[in-house]
């Protein structure tokens, strides 16, 4: 199964605000070649995107699992909880 | 600013228990949380235990929102496509007392959160705590999210889960490593009760645990885990940080490696995936237990670091946890002295219980299997084809047979190496 289908069995009660930030684009560009945020965030939020030379980050699809915060060989995701009342709300936990 | 006795920062199974032990003993006690109600930011693997449970509200079990009542535990170890399996069960623990239930946190939670009501305690949801509030140099109270948002207290509780924010903040606990959290995901998969019962063999109503090593982590060090629920399956694995980024796995595909497996597919045949989780486990061990205490302030639960991987037992050491915290909090606070010296006493109490007992007894075990990662990987193969060998009829005679498992054996890890892998696995684990 793919995990897209997955994802999208998940609900959410999404904030307009951005609750993760890459801190300096310029490690994930230049220091960075592995870009492991890429694989080991179960949601996959994070993405290299090759026209902008970017990591994007698709914030409304956090799981809220701190992997991010952690993983980053470079501190650089400042991941934090989205605000009271705002993003995932499991049916089962 | 309103004033409480007790501030629970966190809706979980620690929070919560500290939160009723804290509201019996006479405390004006309150728990923020951040989710809609208590449970919807909340994930485990689904298993929860009923002494511990018990203590916190007694005879819980007739009324709780339960999945199934854990009569059989199996474990097994796989190897490329074989499986090796050992198992116990027993119908006793399918009847009062029980041992074991799984849960939906979702569902349990909220109903531990009504019960913590109903001994007294305000609930306040949708609403995260961002700091905590210090009168020169002291702890008074939280800072929330909310406008207006300060609350005063004479003691406060860490409960905020894993992801240990507010307790790094205090300078009580220092950023989680990838080394010591374990990156888990989850499925739960739709099945009909009967199927669940006739593939898993239990009597109607009753449920099973397979806990998966070896090849079920791709020999990440980590387990997957298979739990029965009243009309579901919970299937999920996790493995540590580090060796997951190291070895380039994304966790959803060693989810679906676990799930491909033969001896697993056909237990899940069929069924509908209805929900996929994701969540840190804290697996630092005693080593990396934080600072318990300060002048007004308990770190109880997962943000404390406690959590025995090897019996998978979390939710028991949150709640043992909680309800200590919430007690000498109380006693603190009617004595008028919250101070760290008097803090104390809830580490000693920690030590004396199960809790930081069973840490302590396997406070070597994580750095050996991260000094050994072989093990994961030479010893499931290994076992496999001796047991393969051994239960082969090919008209080699049995003597002969024994001879070459030994061979064999001894071809895959010598004598000296299984010497010290056995003198290593006796001082971690036993």
């Amino acid at each position: 199964m793919k995990l897209d289908d997955k994802l999208f069995l998940v609900r959410f009660n999404t904030d307009k605000l951005n609750h993760i930030k890459i801190l300096d684009p310029n490690v994930c560009l230049k220091k960075c070649q592995d870009k492991p945020c890429t694989r080991f965030c179960p949601a996959h939020v994070y993405d290299w995107d090759e026209e902008e030379k970017r990591i994007s980050v698709g914030y409304e699809g956090c799981l809220e699992c701190g992997t991010c915060l952690i993983g980053c060989p470079f501190g650089n995701i400042d991941w934090k909880y989205p605000r009271g009342g705002f993003g995932v709300s499991w049916k089962n936990g | 600013m309103e004033n409480f006795d007790v501030i629970i920062v966190g809706g979980g199974p620690a929070g919560l228990s500290a939160a009723i032990s804290a509201a019996k003993a006479g405390m004006k006690t309150v728990v923020i949380e951040r989710g809609d109600y208590p449970g919807t930011k909340n994930v485990m693997g689904g298993i929860l235990y009923t002494k511990a449970t018990d203590m916190v509200v007694p005879e819980f079990w007739k009324e709780a929102p339960l999945e199934r009542p854990i009569v059989e535990q199996r474990i097994a170890m796989l190897s490329g496509d074989e499986s090796i399996l050992a198992g116990y069960r027993d119908p006793a623990w399918g009847v009062e007392p029980y041992n074991a239930h799984s849960v939906f946190r979702v569902k349990f939670d909220r109903w531990l959160a009504e019960q913590a009501e109903k001994a007294g305690v305000m609930i306040i949801t949708e609403t995260l705590v961002e700091d905590l509030l210090y009168q020169s140099n002291n702890v008074v109270g939280v800072r929330t999210g909310r406008a207006e948002g300060d609350l005063g207290a004479k003691v406060v509780i860490l409960a905020e889960g894993v992801n240990n924010f507010l307790a790094v903040k205090a300078g009580l606990a220092k950023p989680l490593k990838p080394a010591s959290v374990a990156v888990t995901v989850k499925e739960v998969i739709a099945l009909p009760k009967e199927k669940i019962e006739d593939r898993f063999c239990l009597e109607e109503g009753q449920g099973a645990t397979i806990e998966l090593y070896g090849d079920s982590t791709a020999g990440l060090m980590g387990v997957g885990f298979i739990y029965t629920n009243k009309e579901s399956i919970s299937i999920g694995v996790g493995a540590i940080l580090e060796p997951l980024i190291r070895n380039h796995w994304t966790p959803n595909d060693l989810l679906e490696n676990l799930k491909s497996k033969p001896y697993v597919k056909r237990l899940l045949q069929g069924g509908e995936t209805k929900e996929y989780l994701a969540h840190l486990i804290p697996e630092g061990g005693y080593k990396e237990v934080p600072k318990l205490h300060r002048q007004g302030v308990l770190v109880v639960g997962d943000t404390a670091m406690l959590m025995n991987s090897l019996n998978r037992e979390g939710s028991n050491l949150a709640m043992i946890s909680g309800k200590i915290a919430g007690e000498v909090a109380a006693e603190s606070i009617k004595s008028g002295d919250v101070s760290d010296q008097a803090m104390t006493v809830y580490e000693t109490r920690l030590r004396d219980s199960f809790v930081l007992k069973d840490l302590h007894h396997y406070r070597h075990m994580a750095k050996f299997f991260e000094d050994n990662p072989h093990l994961l990987k030479t010893y499931p193969k290994l076992f496999s084809k001796a047991i393969k060998m051994y239960l082969t009829a090919d008209g080699t005679p049995k003597k002969d047979r024994q001879k070459e498992i030994i061979k064999m054996a001894l071809e895959n890890r010598s004598i000296a190496g299984l010497i010290k892998d056995v003198y290593g696995a006796w001082r971690a684990l036993l």
